[in-house]
């Protein structure tokens, strides 16, 4: 069991913090519960690894609790907690066997043999090690390499959550896809917590039933990869995820419409008036901007056409700002002028990056 | 065109064949052209085939039987010193700072022995170790221990092999520091997870990743040690009797002292040809685990 609890918890590498901006991770509250998979989506640098080595009990937090099920385990070393952890680059112990690699975190804390060799030909079935157990870690290909460190991590049985720390990094792109269906199905065969770090999009929205997006040290949004798509918090995970990112478009509240350069766009909600300080913009997927005729909607400037294949993405100009649509199919582009349709239930308000909640429905 | 281009590759590498011929094989040929010949003096020689081999590597004869002593002797001083200084600099390179200012501190005082000229060395411990002036040897005296390696075979060889701990274990520290510096940190944190105490650290993760670096050390030290001449020569000069001659000093005794030019012709040869046998015997030996070299 082990749901995982981080109260008021912030982290700085420096001596004497004096700014947020001094912190790796700003002070949270957050609750994984037990049995989940979660992704912590983020950019390089926001703090998702020191997070990480925060709850496995590799660094110390500043400030704030670590709870395993409600027992405060802030101050126990790493090796107490009931916790295993992945690395980005494989760790073996390389003079050892596969077999004694797996073994290894079983023999420091001194378990009898019979429970070791059965616990280890347990753990190799699972991940499809039986064959490579006499094998010299040294030798082993990076991938088999990253099975035996999940390995170790896996064999001793009260372990109730794994952290994964960028693991598929070093992987080759097809193995990376079997592997992460292994954790998956591991997932759901075992009773674990597992939380993967990540920077990529695809990786997290895949493995975890909720994705927690961070950017400078803070959750910016946590959820489900629907509501990241749907309804980003921030104007980060709008552009994060999402392949192009969501169009943001600097503009002016006006009631139930937003101004853009002159343009009306109706909101189809009312919002209050924001303080004239605030940045305000815009939010719409390019899913939900069509580019059409003429005089389809508001005009634009055709700057370029991507064909993905899939989907064509056009690259215009909204008085002066960028924005991505899609070209629907049929659609033929003459010359640079055109028109966008948006769809007013897909618009979304930020004010400083920030979802703003309209004031009536 | 191709072999136009080989042919230019030659002019290219003949710097390199000049430079050679001149500093290694030139000298190595006139060795091998005194090692078979004989000579009285006034630069006239005489053809002695391998006598001087055969004789030198007989132990009935004199020469070989004086050739055996210190090659045995050497052989002990090696061994004795590569036992205390690997080890020992592998403990320094444990117990150094990993970072802040006082790496950069260690650093420099680790390095300071290995600056100073070999005869500097010598010199500073001929003096420091003697027992009537010298603030090491007078101490050992007023503790009530009789220490004078003028006199005593086996205080001259604690002096020496001191002395060459002293000036060389901290390159086996520096070599061994350098390995652990390049371990990276998840290496450490999987150990803390895995419940990892400090030996199991040292036998899974540092001593495998020093591996390399070690075997660079011990035929480093190894080669050094058994060269050997000017710091023993300059504290005991050999003595007391032949008890810290070593294969160089005696090389030096039997070319400049004996002026036998033919007979240390034989025997630096000889000596060389052990040195190369017994590296390739130590990396042969050192390098069979490791299956998958360059291979992390």
């Amino acid at each position: 069991m082990a749901r995982i609890d981080l109260v008021d918890l912030a982290h700085t590498y420096l001596a004497r913090a004096t700014s947020a901006a001094d912190f790796a991770v700003k002070p949270m509250t957050r609750a994984w519960r037990h049995g989940g998979a979660y992704a912590l989506l983020g950019p390089s640098g926001c703090g998702k690894t020191t997070l990480l080595n925060i709850i496995s009990g590799l660094i110390a937090p500043s400030r704030g609790r670590v709870q395993f099920d409600g027992r405060d385990v802030t101050a126990l070393p790493t090796e107490r907690r009931n916790i295993a952890q992945v690395f980005q680059f494989p760790v073996i112990y390389d003079t050892l066997t596969v077999y004694e690699n797996l073994a290894f975190p079983l023999r420091n804390r001194g378990t009898d043999r019979g429970t070791i060799d059965a616990r280890v030909r347990e753990i190799a079935q699972l991940l499809d090690l039986s064959g490579a157990l006499d094998h010299r870690a040294r030798g082993l290909t990076a991938d088999v390499k990253q099975k035996v460190s999940l390995g170790r991590g896996l064999v001793r049985s009260d372990v109730a959550a794994i952290l994964f720390d960028e693991p598929l990094t070093v992987i080759d792109p097809h193995l990376k896809l079997q592997l992460r269906a292994m954790l998956k199905q591991l997932h759901r065969q075992l009773d674990l917590t597992m939380i993967y770090v990540t920077h990529d999009q695809t990786e997290a929205l895949t493995f975890a039933d909720e994705v927690v997006v961070m950017y400078e040290g803070e959750v910016v949004q946590a959820g489900t990869p629907e509501e990241l798509f749907e309804r980003p918090a921030h104007t980060f995970v709008g552009w994060f995820i999402g392949s192009p990112g969501m169009n943001l478009l600097p503009c002016r509240i006006d009631g139930t419409a937003a101004v853009v350069g002159g343009h009306r766009i109706g909101l189809g909600r009312r919002y209050a008036a924001l303080p004239a300080d605030r940045r305000v913009e815009l939010g719409v997927r390019p899913e939900y901007t069509i580019l059409a005729g003429l005089n389809g909607g508001l005009p634009v400037r055709v700057r370029r056409v991507d064909d993905l294949g899939r989907v064509r993405i056009a690259k215009v100009e909204l008085a002066g700002h960028p924005v991505a649509a899609i070209v629907p199919d049929g659609l033929a582009i003459d010359g640079e002028e055109a028109a966008i349709a948006l769809d007013s239930n897909r618009l979304h308000v930020y004010a400083d990056g920030h979802l703003v909640a309209p004031a009536e429905a | 065109m191709d072999k136009q281009t080989n042919q230019r590759g030659w002019l290219l590498v003949l710097p390199v064949v000049v430079i050679v011929a001149f500093s290694a094989i030139l000298p190595l040929m006139t060795v091998v052209n005194y090692s078979v010949q004989d000579t009285f003096g006034n630069n006239q020689f005489f053809w002695n085939g391998v006598g001087w081999f055969s004789e030198l590597l007989d132990p009935r004869s004199e020469l070989g039987a004086r050739f055996l002593e210190a090659l045995w002797r050497n052989l002990l001083f090696s061994a004795i010193v590569l036992a205390i200084e690997i080890p020992l600099g592998v403990l320094v390179a444990l117990a150094m700072p990993r970072q802040g200012w006082t790496v950069a501190f260690c650093l420099v005082v680790m390095a300071l022995p290995l600056l100073i000229p070999w005869n500097v060395v010598g010199t500073i411990w001929q003096i420091f170790a003697r027992s009537d002036i010298g603030l090491l040897g007078a101490a050992v005296n007023a503790l009530g221990l009789d220490y004078n390696y003028t006199r005593d075979s086996f205080a001259a060889w604690a002096t020496v092999v001191v002395m060459d701990v002293w000036h060389w274990t901290s390159l086996v520290a520096l070599l061994a520091y350098a390995g652990l510096k390049a371990i990276p940190e998840p290496f450490y944190q999987a150990a803390r997870i895995d419940g990892a105490s400090r030996w199991a650290v040292f036998r899974t993760i540092q001593l495998p990743k020093m591996q390399r670096v070690l075997i660079i050390a011990v035929l480093l030290r190894f080669m050094d040690s058994f060269m050997i001449y000017t710091e023993p020569f300059v504290v005991t000069g050999g003595g007391p009797g032949n008890s810290t001659t070593f294969l160089s000093i005696d090389l030096v005794k039997l070319a400049l002292g004996q002026f036998d030019l033919g007979k240390a012709a034989a025997m630096s040869i000889v000596y060389n040809l052990i040195i190369l046998a017994l590296c390739w015997v130590f990396w042969t030996v050192m390098t069979k685990d490791s299956d998958a070299r360059g291979v992390r």
